[in-house]
C-alpha cells in the first residue's frame, strides 16, 4: 500500500520480513521516505517500530526484502556501512560521553588534530558556530555534557550527525521522557533542519500527539507491516487514536477468543 | 563557567561591598574546580604541619627521601590512571615492577647485554606481559580484576623460580653512569618521575589517544558508536601500564642499588598506585581521572609515611593512616564534586 514515492525518494523498503526464532517481528512493510521529508513512524509497543530502524541502520538484516538508498538497492552490512551511506540514528542517551566537553563530542573520534595534539580551539569554534546555524542554544561549548539537560544532550547528538554528513536521520524516541519545554527545543530543531532541507528525518514514536505538528508524513506500524500512510495534514491525533484503541481492542478480543476456544 | 561568572557579577552589582572578595571568590572556584585542588591543598598542609612538628622534615635528605618514596609509586601511578579512566585495572603491575630489573641483570649478566639495550628488553618484554593483559580481557572477555589477579601470581612466580628467591647485584656492567641517571642519583628518580607526569597528563588531555581512553571509560557504547576501537585503546592502555611499571621498578632497583624479588613489597606499590590515584580524583569507575592528581596523591602518601615516622609513629600503624587517607580523600572527593556541579547549575 505504500508504493507511493517519486525521484525525491532517498529511502525505500520493500516486502521487509524479519523473524526471531517464533516470533515475527516484521512480516510485510513497505515504506519510503522523500528527500528533506519529515516522516513519522508511530506504532504500540511491539508493533515492530525498533526492529524496522535496526534494519534501515545496519543493526540487523532482513529475512527477506530490499532496501534501497537513492534509488540503488543496498545490502547494508553494520551500523558504520549505513553510516557511510549516509543513514544515522540518534539514540536518546546512548550518544555522548558525558566525561566530555560539548565540542568534543561534537568531534568525537573525527577530532581535528595538529599533530601530536588536538586542535581545541578550532574544534569549539566550529562547534559553537555549527550549534548557532543549527539553532540549538547552548551557551557554552566547554561545559561537560553530564552538566547538560537532556534535551540539549540530544540536540547535540542530532547537530552532530547533521555535522557528520548523515542525509537520512532516524530519531528513536527523541521526546521520550522530557518535559515540555525540553521538548520543544527538539521539535525547533527538527522543524529548522526541515526548513533547511539537507537531512530527510525518520521520527519513531510512542505518542504522535507531540510528533504530529512537525511531520509531513504519518506511517502506522501495527503487527508488522505499515497498516496507515497519510499526510500528516490530512489526519489527527483523534484518527490515530481511534486507530490505535480499535487495533487493541481487536487484539483483546482476539485473545478473549483464545483464551476461551 | 560563563554562567558562574554571570551570577558571581549580579551578586556583586547589588551590593558593591565586597569587590576583593568576590574576586577572590571567583578565583576560589575556579581553583576549587580543578579537580587536583583538594589534594594539592593536603599535600601542601601537610607539609606545614610536619615541618613544624620536626625541622628536620624540610633538609635536604628528607626531601630526598620523600621524593624517592614518592616517585615510583606516581609512575606506577599513570599507567593505572589511564587503565582505570579506559574502565580496566592492573593488579600485575606491581610483579612486572619486580620482574623488569631481574630481566635487565638476567640479559647483562648472562647474555652479555650491554645495559641500556637490556634495559629496553625488559621494558619490551614488560609490553608483552601488557599484551596478554589486555588479550586476555579484551578478546577472551575476562574481567581485568581477573585477569591481572592471574598473570599477578604467574610473573610473581616466574620472579621467585628464575631468581631462586635470592636478590641479585646491580650488573657491574650498569654500576656506573648508568644507575646515577637511572634512580641512583639522589634526584634522578622525582626527574624521571615528573617528566613522565607532564608527558603522560598532556597525551591524557591533549591527544586523541586520551580523549579516546576517556571516552571508552565514560560510554563504551558510545565511543564504540562513533567508530572508536575500544579494544585497541585498552589494550594500549594495559600495555603503558605494564612498560611504566617495568621503568619504575628498574628506578627503584638501581637506587636501593640491589636487585630484590621482593622488591616493591609484592602488591603493595600496586595498591599504594591504585590509592594514589584514587586520591588525586580518578574514578574507578572510569570516564575521568588525572595524571597531575595522580602524582599528588603519591606524594601526599609519601608525606604521610614520612612526616608520621619522623614524629616517632613506627611503620605499623601507617596502614591504618594510608587507609584513612583513601578514605577521607574518598568522601572529600564525592562531596567536593557535589559542590563543583552545584557551582555550575
Amino acid at each position: 500500500m505504500t508504493e507511493g514515492g517519486n525521484s525525491q525518494t532517498v529511502l525505500r523498503v520493500e516486502h521487509i520480513a524479519k523473524r526471531f526464532g517464533a516470533l515475527t517481528a516484521l512480516s510485510d512493510v513497505s515504506m519510503h521516505l522523500d528527500r528533506s521529508e519529515v516522516l513519522g513512524l508511530i506504532g504500540d509497543n511491539g508493533a515492530g517500530k525498533s526492529t524496522l530502524m535496526k534494519i534501515i541502520c545496519g543493526f540487523h538484516r532482513p529475512d527477506a526484502g530490499r532496501v534501497l538508498v537513492d534509488g540503488e538497492e543496498v545490502v547494508l552490512k553494520s551500523v558504520k556501512h549505513a553510516r557511510s551511506l549516509g543513514i544515522d540514528t540518534v539514540y536518546q542517551d546512548l550518544a555522548l560521553v558525558n566525561e566530555l566537553t560539548v565540542y568534543h563530542n561534537m568531534f568525537l573520534n573525527r577530532e581535528l588534530v595538529r599533530w601530536p595534539l588536538l586542535s581545541n580551539r578550532r574544534m569549539r569554534q566550529l562547534a559553537k558556530q555549527e550549534l548557532d546555524d543549527m539553532g540549538v542554544a547552548i551557551a557554552d561549548v566547554d561545559a561537560e555534557v553530564a552538566k547538560l539537560s537532556g534535551g540539549q544532550r540530544q540536540a547535540i547528538a542530532v547537530a552532530r550527525s547533521v555535522y557528520s554528513d548523515a542525509k537520512i536521520l532516524l530519531l528513536d524516541e527523541p521526546l521520550a521522557a522530557m518535559g515540555a519545554k525540553e521538548g520543544a527545543l527538539i521539535l525547533d530543531l527538527v522543524r529548522d533542519l526541515k526548513r533547511k532541507g539537507q537531512v530527510s528525518i525518520i521520527i519513531i514514536a510512542h505518542n504522535y500527539g507531540q510528533i504530529l505538528e512537525i511531520c509531513d508524513r504519518i506511517n502506522l506500524l501495527q503487527h508488522g507491516t505499515i497498516t496507515f500512510d497519510k499526510p500528516a495534514a490530512e489526519t489527527s491525533v483523534q484518527e490515530l487514536t481511534d486507530l490505535v484503541v480499535a487495533e487493541y481492542r481487536a487484539a483483546m478480543a482476539r485473545r478473549a477468543a483464545e483464551g476461551g476456544g | 563557567m560563563s554562567k558562574t561568572i554571570e551570577r558571581v557579577d549580579r551578586s556583586g552589582q547589588a551590593p558593591p561591598r565586597h569587590p576583593v572578595r568576590h574576586a577572590l571568590r571567583r578565583v576560589g572556584d575556579a581553583f576549587l574546580r580543578r579537580r587536583e585542588a583538594s589534594v594539592l591543598l593536603v599535600a601542601i598542609g601537610l607539609g606545614i604541619y610536619f615541618a613544624s612538628a620536626r625541622s628536620v622534615f624540610l633538609s635536604r635528605d628528607n626531601l630526598v627521601n620523600i621524593s624517592q618514596a614518592t616517585a615510583p609509586a606516581a609512575i606506577v601511578a599513570i599507567g593505572e590512571v589511564f587503565l582505570l579512566v579506559s574502565g580496566e585495572l592492573d593488579l600485575s603491575v606491581g610483579a612486572v615492577f619486580a620482574l623488569a630489573p631481574f630481566l635487565m641483570h638476567y640479559a647483562v649478566d648472562y647474555y652479555g647485554v650491554p645495559p641500556l639495550p637490556a634495559i629496553l628488553l625488559a621494558l619490551v618484554i614488560a609490553a608483552a606481559i601488557g599484551f596478554v593483559n589486555g588479550f586476555i580481557t579484551v578478546v577472551l572477555r575476562v574481567p581485568s580484576f581477573v585477569t591481572t589477579l592471574g598473570t599477578l601470581f604467574i610473573v610473581i612466580g616466574i620472579v621467585l623460580t628464575t631468581s631462586h628467591a635470592y636478590p641479585a647485584e646491580i650488573p657491574a656492567a650498569a654500576d656506573g653512569t648508568v644507575s646515577r641517571w637511572f634512580g641512583r642519583g639522589d634526584w634522578s628518580e622525582i626527574t624521571w618521575c615528573l617528566l613522565l607526569v607532564a608527558f603522560f597528563h598532556v597525551v591524557l588531555t591533549r591527544t586523541r589517544w586520551g580523549l579516546h581512553t576517556i571516552s571508552v571509560g565514560g560510554n563504551l557504547l558510545g565511543a564504540t558508536e562513533a567508530g572508536i576501537r575500544a579494544g585497541r585503546i585498552k589494550m594500549g592502555n594495559f600495555m603503558m601500564a605494564s612498560v611504566l611499571g617495568a621503568f619504575a621498578g628498574i628506578l627503584d632497583a638501581f637506587r636501593i642499588h640491589t636487585i630484590d624479588p621482593n622488591l616493591g613489597g609484592g602488591t603493595t606499590i600496586t595498591f599504594t598506585a591504585i590509592s594514589a590515584a584514587v586520591i588525586g580524583g580518578t574514578a574507578l569507575a572510569g570516564g575521568s581521572g588525572t595524571i597531575v592528581g595522580a602524582f599528588l596523591g603519591a606524594l601526599v602518601l609519601a608525606i604521610l609515611l614520612n612526616g608520621f615516622n619522623l614524629i616517632g609513629v613506627n611503620a605499623n600503624p601507617m596502614f591504618v593512616v594510608q587507609g584513612v587517607a583513601i578514605l577521607v580523600a574518598m568522601i572529600a572527593n564525592v562531596y567536593l564534586s557535589r559542590l563543583r556541579r552545584a557551582g555550575r547549575s
